[in-house]
């Protein structure tokens, strides 16, 4: 079985976003960029599925910019066998990227595509399920365990109301949630064999998909500020301070 | 252009892309498997195990040793050797790469002129994080003069019987293995040998000892009494200790000299943060001249001493290193730390005396840097005895 691993490069997670002083996105010039964690940890299921004999190839995809290269090549240096590049410069919203992934299903045929949830930066946790709709495959989301049987997966959903298994029939559509693994931490030896795989590069265009936006950001604000605390003398200061507020 | 952390790197010569995916690499490592948990180690004074376990399936204590012993040196070159020094940094707490990497000076004296046996039962579980290994050199009596050491090794048949004290010995309270130099023979360098101890031998003490900084590194006192150890042991020839313990001496200063330029990167971050964001007198810290040329002239020190840290690296590696420019680099780079983060507390004012902040624990950790591994004072005569006066 082949597993394609679709992974965006985001601004990482340890970054405190600014919001640019016109209103219409986040600054991301000069700032730390990374690989989505969730995709990681998309990657980390893959080569541990490979690891188990569940698959003999592992393809990373990735649609953004340039730069997208070196978060692909992580992706390789983790374990990846080759990768995909589809380069654009525009902004791609779920829709765009579920369209272009269809396609590249297409083109590679491969058994099960692991996704991220969502992505930290837009957090819109669509395109998994986009891309299931579109295919006609089944879908497992926020997977917190899976385990690939014959002709069959089983997906471990962590939902609100605890954990639900449902069992897809292959090919399907994986996305992880936080706990399906830790992600490995890849070795100057892996960095090294990454550079020599293979690594194709695509336009949007090569997949006939049109990316040209389908929503309008109107505006972009820093969150509200936290107030801060008070400390209160004792505890029948507090309640009636409770009252007060209208929550006791 | 405005400052930032990894800056330096993208404009030298020595380091590509291969380096800043294995800087990043390190940094996840640093970011998930120690920053939450680093302030508590350091009241707890000590690593735990796991730690040692994971940096090495992280592919961290393994770099650069040989493949057969579970190390990985594919495509190894010293710059890094030099990133993951940087990443381990920048934590702030320069106890985290002493300890985690004790066996950078424990081990390759044995790799260098131990045993085969030796090497295949030592290495291998060193590299995997399971045992701990530590360098014994320093003793009561004195540290950097290393030829006139006291701990004394008497052959009796088969054994050794070592008898004496070490101190200052990093990891020294969790080691389960000390490369230990002792005195097999006469007065001098060439009556040293070194010896490897088995920390459970009969015999073996150790106290652990209270520093300035460091704290999540252990530090011992270690006591022999009549400890005896098979002469298979023996790491190398007897007698021959002394160029053991001196062929490492090259890459330990230039490691402690990288580790001064990564700490002082982070009082300049720190401080530089700080600056743009404190508002004093209607405008920020950074807009007041006095506290710009302050942050300008800390990050010129930086960049000056890490010009010749890489230069010295790219020496070493090419098999040109002098031991006068380590020596030299050492100091550089260790007053160059105590001035930058003098100059850091005083852009935070008051923020950089609580506990807490990295840059009072940076500040506290200069003197170790500037003492250990070879004081300033003896690294500046070693170097103008080789540059200028001759042996004596």
């Amino acid at each position: 079985m082949k597993i394609l691993v679709p992974v965006k490069r985001v601004i990482d997670y340890n970054v405190k976003p600014r919001v640019k002083a016109d209103g219409s996105g986040v600054d991301l010039a000069n700032v730390k960029m990374s690989m989505n964690p969730f995709d990681e940890i998309s990657v980390e299921e893959a080569i541990r599925l490979k690891e188990a004999g569940k698959a003999e190839e592992i393809v990373a995809v990735s649609v953004g910019p340039a730069k997208a290269q070196e978060t692909l090549r992580t992706a390789l240096a983790m374990g990846a066998d080759r990768a995909i590049l589809v380069q654009t410069d525009d902004e791609v919203e779920p829709l765009a990227v579920a369209k272009i992934l269809k396609a590249i299903v297409e083109a590679e045929d491969p058994g099960l595509v692991i996704l991220g949830k969502q992505a930290i930066d837009d957090d819109s946790n669509q395109t998994g399920q986009m891309l299931a709709a579109l295919l006609g495959w089944g879908q497992g989301t926020f997977a917190n365990t899976v385990e690939v049987g014959d002709g069959t997966i089983d997906v471990k959903r962590e939902i609100d109301g605890g954990l639900q298994t449902v069992q897809l029939k292959l090919p399907a559509i994986v996305t992880t949630d936080l706990r399906l693994n830790e992600p490995r931490y890849a070795s100057l030896p892996n960095i090294m064999k990454a550079k020599s795989k293979p690594l194709d590069q695509k336009t949007p265009a090569d997949y006939g998909v049109d990316t040209a936006p389908r929503l309008t950001t109107s505006k972009v604000t820093e969150p509200p500020k936290r107030e801060a605390g008070e400390i209160l003398e004792d505890v029948d200061t507090l309640v009636a301070k409770l009252k007060e507020m209208g929550v006791a | 252009m405005t400052y930032d952390f990894d800056a330096w790197r993208a404009r030298s010569p020595y380091y590509d892309e291969s380096h800043d995916a294995l800087a990043e690499s390190v940094r996840r490592f640093v970011e998930r498997e120690v920053e939450p948990h680093i302030d508590q180690w350091e009241a707890d004074r000590q690593l735990p195990r796991e730690l040692h376990k994971k940096a090495s399936e992280a592919g961290i204590l393994g770099l650069n040793y040989p493949e057969e012993f579970g190390g990985h040196s594919e495509g190894f070159d010293i710059f890094h050797g030099m990133v993951v020094t940087n990443e381990l940094a920048r934590v702030g707490a320069g106890g985290l790469g002493a300890s985690l990497m004790t066996h950078g000076i424990g081990l390759p004296p044995i790799l260098a002129i131990g045993s085969d046996e030796m090497k295949k039962q030592i290495a291998p579980p060193v590299l995997a994080g399971d045992k701990i290994i530590a360098l014994g050199i320093t003793e009561p009596s004195g540290g950097s003069d290393v030829a006139n050491l006291q701990t004394r090794a008497v052959r009796d048949r088969d054994d050794y019987i070592v008898n004496g004290q070490k101190m200052f010995i990093t990891s020294g309270v969790r080691c389960d293995y000390m490369t230990t130099a002792v005195r097999t023979g006469g007065d001098g360098a060439g009556g040293i040998s070194l010896l490897l101890i088995e920390m459970d031998r009969p015999g073996v003490s150790r106290t652990a000892l209270e520093k300035m900084g460091w704290h999540c590194s252990d530090t011992a006192a270690i006591y022999f009494d009549d400890v005896r150890v098979p002469a298979e042991n023996l790491i190398g020839q007897e007698n021959g200790g002394f160029i053991g313990i001196m062929r490492n001496f090259n890459r330990e200063r230039l490691g402690l000299a990288m580790g001064c330029c990564a700490f002082a990167r982070v009082c300049l971050e720190e401080a530089a943060d700080w600056a743009r964001e404190r508002k004093t007198f209607g405008k920020p810290l950074a807009g007041h001249q006095v506290i710009r040329v302050k942050l300008a002239d800390m990050a010129r020190r930086i960049g000056a001493t890490q010009a010749w840290v890489d230069q010295c690296a790219w020496a070493e590696q090419e098999g040109k290193g002098q031991p006068a420019d380590f020596a030299m680099l050492k100091v550089q780079a260790t007053e160059m730390l105590e001035r930058v983060a003098r100059d850091a507390a005083q852009v935070l004012g008051g923020a950089s005396y609580l506990q807490g902040s990295k840059v009072e624990r940076i500040y506290r950790e200069v003197r170790v840097n500037a003492i250990g591994g070879g004081s300033e004072e003896i690294m500046l005569d070693l170097a103008g005895r080789q540059l200028f006066g001759g042996n004596r």
